[in-house]
């Protein structure tokens, strides 16, 4: 996993302010998103988009996930401007990058279980 | 900077990971947490745990931050509840919104446990320093309650004080602001028993019941030596002892002392520390400027303190106006002082001795502006001798003690003149007897004046026509002065006969004096003009219809009192 999706000085500061609450973090984490993902889905305006964006980015932010947090970032700002023509390929580019994501905090879960 | 305490804080936020994160961030710097999911879930919960401390997101379901925010500041009420608002807002509109909404920080995402901690550390700063100040203002407004309690208790206690003399007399005026005694400042007067009139106005050092408390001593001893028929000089010495004793060092009584002889048509003066007082003609010029030539009371000690007097005329009608510092001192916006000029323009310009009070306070309100709580204003008019009726005394024994067949001779020698006046002792001791109580008045102004006939003109050899003008006045007693500290020699005596008589009984008084006699017949002789000021005395003794005699040559005065 390269850089420009998780910033792993944020993840390392996480698992020691964590201590053994650090398996659960990821485990909400995860949940939380596909959560605020399904919100992102279904907006019927574009205000309702944009606060979705706004909250996922902050959680993206707080848990390293910094590509992910800069692509509900160009969302936030993007609703703002009418119309919302090509908005779809942002959002799609969200769902991808979640994907990655995902399998990242995933295989992080599994190897601190091991450890 | 962790907090000093442990506090109680309240997360409000509705993303799950990052509220666990905060949680476990908050709980690991030494708080306790308490989690709600939206607006409303805090502001139950900060009903129900009261927090030291909420942590707050902007932007939350069912109720969002900054509603949340007003409603528990409003809740909290006076108390400091630190809001710190947590946000991933950026933009200056958003901040600005979560200050307005009552929000005291913000903390912008991602988290950071060092930044979090600094926040929290500073909050807990100011919180801590609010409840200090609001309990302080609540010990204050305690204090002041209580403090104010005791001033109307203790003005309570001193009207009373203050009240038994005789301020409410025909011939004096005066103006206090309310709690004036509580900014030092202290009038009293009080008739003597010969009739004379004796004022004190006074000035504390200080404020609030400290300038007080001296007061009530102070009024004691004016009002007994009073009585008692002391003079001035004897009763300044014990005032100023008994401050002197009781107060501390930083602390002394600025007076001026009156006392105004009705019979005698003279004013005796002494001025320790106060402004200026006047002596006003009949039609309110200044004649004379009462100026202060001595330390106040209570700074030195009894065998230093100065209690020379200066004795000046004042005829039927003519005045003495009194004020505390509190008028010349009255400064305006730019730090002018009223100052004497200004009052002396007020006491030129005045027409109407009844309207002198309203001009002086008017004239300060136009310059200062401010209305003062230390002003104080006595004007004493000069009655005619028996003018005013002395309030009698009241004695609370039976009479059954009444000594009747006795005598008694007292000699005083040079050293004794000097520095002891019998004349209240020996009235004091006549008070016993009862049927003379009726005339106390009179016997007291016949023993004073023979007394100090026998002292000034016999032992002295003083010319009584030096008296006939105020500057003459001053010039006889600047020799009186004079001639009493070279006193080497000399003697005055007193002898008393008390005899019962069928239905009463007689005393006799007899005051002989070691000087060369004088003139009886050519003294009565003199004309009315001069009878004014001087004539020894006579003339007033003779006016009380006292049947008097004089005999070897005029050193040896006879009276006699039945009843």
């Amino acid at each position: 996993m390269t850089d420009e999706h998780i910033d792993h000085k944020v993840l390392s500061d996480l698992r020691e302010v964590m201590e053994d609450g650090y398996v659960q973090l990821l485990e909400t984490f995860l949940e939380d998103s596909v959560r605020r993902l399904s919100l992102l889905h279904e907006a019927k305006d574009a205000h309702e988009l944009g606060m979705a964006a706004h909250s996922f980015k902050g959680s993206s932010s707080n848990m390293g996930a910094v590509g992910l947090a800069g692509l509900c970032q160009q969302l936030e700002e993007r609703v703002r401007q009418q119309p919302l023509y090509g908005i779809e390929d942002l959002i799609n580019q969200i769902d991808q990058e979640f994907v990655e994501v995902q399998r990242f905090y995933r295989s992080e879960r599994e190897r601190v279980s091991a450890g | 900077m962790p907090a000093e305490q442990g506090l109680r804080v309240l997360i409000a936020e509705d993303g799950a990971a990052d509220r666990l994160l905060l949680a476990q961030i908050v709980r690991r710097q030494g708080h306790e947490v308490v989690t709600a999911e939206n607006g409303e879930q805090a502001v139950a919960l900060f009903a129900e745990e009261r927090p030291d401390l909420v942590l707050l997101d902007a932007l939350m379901p069912v109720m969002d931050g900054f509603e949340a925010a007003r409603r528990i500041k409003a809740m909290a009420g006076e108390a400091l509840v630190p809001i710190i608002f947590l946000t991933s807002m950026n933009e200056e509109q958003g901040l600005v919104r979560c200050l307005e909404a009552g929000g005291d920080d913000f903390m912008a995402k991602p988290y950071s446990a060092v930044i979090l901690a600094a926040k929290i550390g500073a909050m807990d700063r100011l919180r801590r320093l609010q409840a200090t100040v609001l309990e302080q203002r609540d010990e204050l407004a305690r204090h002041h309650h209580h403090l104010l309690n005791e001033q109307r208790v203790a003005k309570a206690v001193f009207d009373k004080v203050a009240h038994s003399g005789c301020l409410r007399s025909s011939n004096i005026r005066y103006l206090q602001s309310p709690y004036a005694l509580f900014n030092g400042d202290l009038l009293l007067a009080a008739f003597t028993p010969s009739g004379d009139m004796h004022v004190l106005l006074g000035d504390f050092t200080g404020h609030g019941l400290p300038a007080a408390v001296g007061a009530m001593p102070l009024a004691e001893v004016f009002y007994g030596m009073t009585a008692k028929g002391y003079g001035l000089v004897e009763t300044l010495r014990e005032m100023n002892a008994k401050l002197k004793r009781i107060l501390p060092v930083d602390m002394f009584c600025c007076a001026l002392l009156l006392n105004l002889s009705f019979e005698r048509g003279t004013v005796e003066v002494w001025n320790g520390g106060m402004p200026d007082g006047y002596r006003l003609s009949a039609a309110g010029e200044v004649l004379s400027v009462l100026q202060s030539r001595h330390l106040p009371l209570g700074i030195l000690a009894p065998e230093q303190f100065d209690d020379r007097t200066d004795i000046l005329p004042l005829t039927a009608g003519e005045r003495v106006f009194l004020l505390s510092d509190g008028v010349v001192d009255t400064g305006d916006a730019k730090d002018r002082l009223f100052g004497v000029e200004r009052l002396r323009e007020v006491l030129a310009a005045n027409r109407d001795p009844g309207q002198l009070f309203d001009e002086v306070m008017q004239a300060l309100e136009r310059f200062g502006g401010v209305p003062r709580d230390d002003i104080s204003l006595c004007d004493i008019r000069m009655a005619e001798p028996g003018g005013l009726a002395p309030v009698a005394p009241v004695y609370s024994d039976s009479g059954r003690s009444s000594p009747l067949d006795w005598s008694l001779s007292l000699v005083l020698h040079a050293d004794s003149l000097k520095r002891f006046n019998p004349v209240p002792y020996l009235l004091q001791f006549l008070q016993e007897i009862h049927g003379l109580r009726p005339s106390s008045a009179v016997l007291h102004s016949v023993l004073g004046e023979l007394y100090s006939n026998a002292l000034e003109h016999g032992v002295l050899g003083l010319d009584s026509r030096l008296k006939q003008d105020a500057a003459g006045f001053a010039e006889y007693y600047r020799e009186r002065g004079r001639r009493l500290t070279a006193l080497s020699e000399g003697f005055v005596r007193i002898a008393l006969r008390v005899e019962p008589m069928a239905a009463g009984g007689r005393l006799t008084v007899e005051i002989s004096d070691s000087g060369t006699g004088f003139d009886i017949e050519k003294v009565l002789a003199r004309p009315a003009s001069e009878k004014g000021l001087s004539g020894r005395g006579l003339h007033l003794v003779q006016r009380l219809g006292v049947r008097a005699q004089w005999l070897d040559q005029g050193r040896r005065a006879r009276v006699e009192f039945g009843w």
